[in-house]
């Protein structure tokens, strides 16, 4: 794999140094409000997504959580 | 109620390894709505040994065309009236019921005996943080989530996603909003596909 980049949901995309959870979802132009995200297989809370940095090379999961039950 | 004669006769046609696994169960259900009163009923023809229900809501009449309650129980919490319900299929899994609304300070205390969670709630917010206090509380613990339930048809879009310990099942696209309405049938289906997959993971046949 090419370590300058970590997958999102089975996409590639570049990694950047300092990039956070937020960042990514920017990248990704997800802009749904209720999302569950793992990074590496962790859970990473929406109040911790502006400062969990995602290492280089890392695999993030992210669900979109929709109304219902 | 303890095993007897009678359950030797009801589960006779079961397999009992299985039935074993499930006995010695504890499995949380956080919403008792479409989702939540359907696993229920599936969960307590299996054999479950224990449930922990919460939900702070009452029967109305717009449940009753998706959710396991009857017309004469329209007013009553939800959590009563499902617990008459199962206490009638099976008198052989355990009912503890909270009529109250989950919150992250209080889900530890409702749900912190049960092996696995079912989410089973409504709104979006509410499923967000039922996953996040679940998964940092017991990260080693299942959670089965819904997301995407709504309409009519479209069997092809459910399916399940995992990601370690938390899977979600759904269409992960279908809201329920104006124009988009829940139905009794998908619901249930949903729903049962969540007790699917709890039935499968206790019984270890999946990890």
């Amino acid at each position: 794999m090419n370590a300058a980049q970590i997958t999102v949901n089975g996409h590639q995309i570049p990694w950047q140094e300092g990039m956070t959870v937020r960042a990514v979802l920017h990248a990704m132009n997800y802009s749904f409000r209720m999302l569950v995200i793992k990074v590496d297989g962790k859970l990473v809370k929406k109040e911790d997504w502006d400062s969990t940095p995602v290492p280089r090379g890392a695999e993030v999961s992210v669900y979109h959580l929709i109304s219902g039950g | 109620m303890k095993p007897d004669k009678l359950f030797a006769e009801m589960f006779a046609g079961q397999d009992q390894k299985l039935l074993q696994a499930w006995r010695q169960a504890i499995v949380g259900i956080a919403g008792a709505g479409g989702l939540g009163s359907n696993v229920a009923v599936a969960l307590t023809r299996a054999g479950i040994g224990k449930l922990i229900i919460a939900d702070h809501d009452s029967v109305s009449k717009p449940n009753l065309t998706r959710q396991q309650f009857f017309f004469r129980q329209v007013g009553l919490p939800k959590v009563a009236a499902l617990q008459d319900t199962l206490r009638k299929i099976s008198p052989y899994t355990e009912l503890s019921v909270y009529p109250q609304k989950i919150t992250e300070q209080n889900l530890s205390g409702i749900f912190g005996k049960a092996d696995l969670l079912i989410e089973a709630l409504d709104d979006a917010e509410q499923k967000e943080m039922l996953i996040e206090t679940w998964q940092s509380l017991y990260p080693e613990r299942y959670i089965i989530a819904a997301s995407g339930i709504g309409g009519v048809g479209k069997n092809e879009l459910l399916h399940t996603e995992q990601m370690g310990t938390l899977f979600i099942v759904g269409d992960g696209v279908s809201e329920i909003q104006p124009g988009e309405s829940p139905v009794s049938a998908r619901v249930a289906v949903v729903a049962n596909m969540q007790a699917n997959l709890c039935l499968e993971l206790l019984a270890g046949l999946r990890k």
